[in-house]
């Protein structure tokens, strides 16, 4: 099970939870595996194709999945994926 | 009999080697790394020095020379106004083991008088010197160091919560010109964390504030105010002339807009975001690092930007990240340090936790992937109709 950040605007959506424990063998799957457990986040993490919305940043550890293999890039049990919103309070 | 002391400088300067200014000049001028150290006092060090000298007054020689100079076989070249403390100078250096340490005969007053180049530093005021007595001892600010802040000029997006903190600290570390654009008034709920303002100023106009609680830490500052907002009309003309842009901005297209006009005319953005217990940091170096951009293509629709409206946030939240932000602004002035170019920095407040992400350059960036000059005045600050959306959002 890989670890899910969860940022504070998507945690109205996990019942509050900062982190989520999520199954899975690629970016994707464990995305998809939150959704299952968490539909509301769904939309807001998936454009209608499937692909992650472009406003979406997802990281692999400290590594943008962009730059990676995207949704296909794999996923170990002690991976961390931390889901990232921009933000612009000042 | 006791020596005189004419005596005792004679029987050192026989124990220890000299040069003569001439070929001290040919061994400065020939690249074999000699370290020239200078043991006057500072008054003497600031009217003229030999170009690349160390400065060391003697009576600092033991305590700072391991610093200076921690190799004990390098090539030492010491003087000072005639040769009679660097002589001295020189024999301390040999009893701490330095191998080849010479004393320039004749000093800096026979070096100017042959006509070799030296270098008059510009230098601060007694008062200065007091002022920033503490950055003065820092060995990555230093007296050229402090020279450079108060040279800079720094422009700070907004004066609210992120700004604040920043303003306060870049005034009072010297920084001689300090913008800031902000077209609000001081209102109640602002004082929560905004604490650059003051009860009794509610009402007046932020940039007002500011610079009132600016000068009143450090006069010197020349506060410079643009009581506006930013838009695509005005930000070239005023983000132009200044070295660093700090983005205390609470609103997406602003950050954007920012974003393509700092990167046309190449000025770093020290940007953070806040919202509730969580900040974001980062430095966005044109052309150096990745830009605002790279990092988010997009902005996230109106249900998942709370800055379309009025959030919450932890006041004590920006002074945490406005200081980080000012942080990185004096390492970027001094050059000192690494600073968060290409990386993100998150602070979550409730767990204590910092967090920090790689950002890369994106080849296919809009703006930065292309030449400043190939940028236009109508793309910048463009992305899908965000305002409207907003505006739609309520």
């Amino acid at each position: 099970m890989a670890v899910v950040r969860i940022p504070p605007v998507l945690r109205p959506s996990t019942d509050g939870a900062k982190e989520v424990d999520a199954a899975g063998n690629s970016v994707g799957d464990v995305l998809r595996s939150l959704a299952q457990t968490h539909p509301s986040t769904e939309s807001q993490l998936f454009a209608d194709g499937g692909d992650l919305n472009r406003y979406v940043n997802v990281y692999l550890n400290d590594e943008d999945v962009r730059v990676l293999d995207g949704l296909d890039t794999p996923v170990g049990g002690n991976d961390v994926l931390v889901i990232l919103p921009a933000m612009a309070g000042g | 009999m006791s020596p005189s002391g004419a005596e005792y400088i004679r029987k050192i300067k026989s124990e220890i080697a000299e040069v003569d200014p001439t070929a001290a000049h040919e061994l400065a001028g020939n690249g074999n790394g000699v370290a020239f150290v200078d043991v006057r006092e500072t008054d003497e060090f600031d009217r003229g020095h030999v170009p690349g000298a160390t400065h060391i007054p003697r009576g600092y020689l033991e305590s700072r020379i391991d610093g200076a100079v921690p190799d004990r076989n390098q090539h030492v070249v010491l003087y000072c106004a005639s040769g009679q403390r660097s002589a001295l100078a020189a024999k301390t250096l040999q009893e701490l083991g330095y191998e080849h340490v010479e004393s320039m005969t004749g000093g800096f007053t026979l070096w100017k008088d042959r006509g070799y180049e030296f270098d008059v530093p510009r230098t601060l005021s007694p008062e200065q010197r007091e002022r920033y007595s503490r950055h003065m001892l820092v060995p990555e600010i230093g007296p050229e160091g402090q020279q450079k802040l108060l040279d800079a000029k720094v422009l700070l997006l907004g004066a609210g919560g992120l700004g604040s903190p920043t303003a306060l600290y870049l005034a009072a570390a010297g920084v001689g010109t300090i913008g800031i654009v902000d077209d609000d008034e001081v209102d109640l709920s602002n004082l929560q964390r905004q604490v650059i303002h003051t009860t009794d100023r509610i009402g007046t106009p932020k940039v007002d504030s500011a610079q009132e609680s600016m000068n009143a830490i450090n006069p010197d500052v020349n506060v410079v105010k643009y009581q506006t907002r930013l838009d695509g009309s005005n930000i070239m003309e005023i983000i132009e002339g200044y070295d660093v842009i700090v983005d205390g901005a609470d609103n997406f297209p602003t950050r954007y807009l920012l974003n393509d006009a700092s990167v046309r005319l190449k000025i770093p953005v020290v940007s953070a975001s806040i919202l509730g217990f969580d900040g974001q940091l980062s430095v966005f170096a044109p052309y150096e690092g990745p830009c605002y951009r790279c990092l988010y293509p997009m902005p996230p629709p109106a249900e998942l930007a709370p800055s379309c409206g009025a959030n919450g946030v932890l006041g004590v939240l920006p002074g945490t990240m406005g200081l980080l932000q000012a942080t990185e602004v004096v390492k970027l002035i001094v050059s000192a340090g690494e600073p968060l170019i290409g990386r993100l920095l998150l602070y979550e407040a409730l767990g204590a936790t910092f967090t920090e992400l790689k950002v890369r350059r994106d080849p296919e960036c809009p703006i930065c992937s292309r030449e400043p000059d190939e940028i236009s005045d109508e793309e910048m600050g463009v992305f899908p109709d965000y305002e409207a959306f907003c505006a739609a959002a309520g």
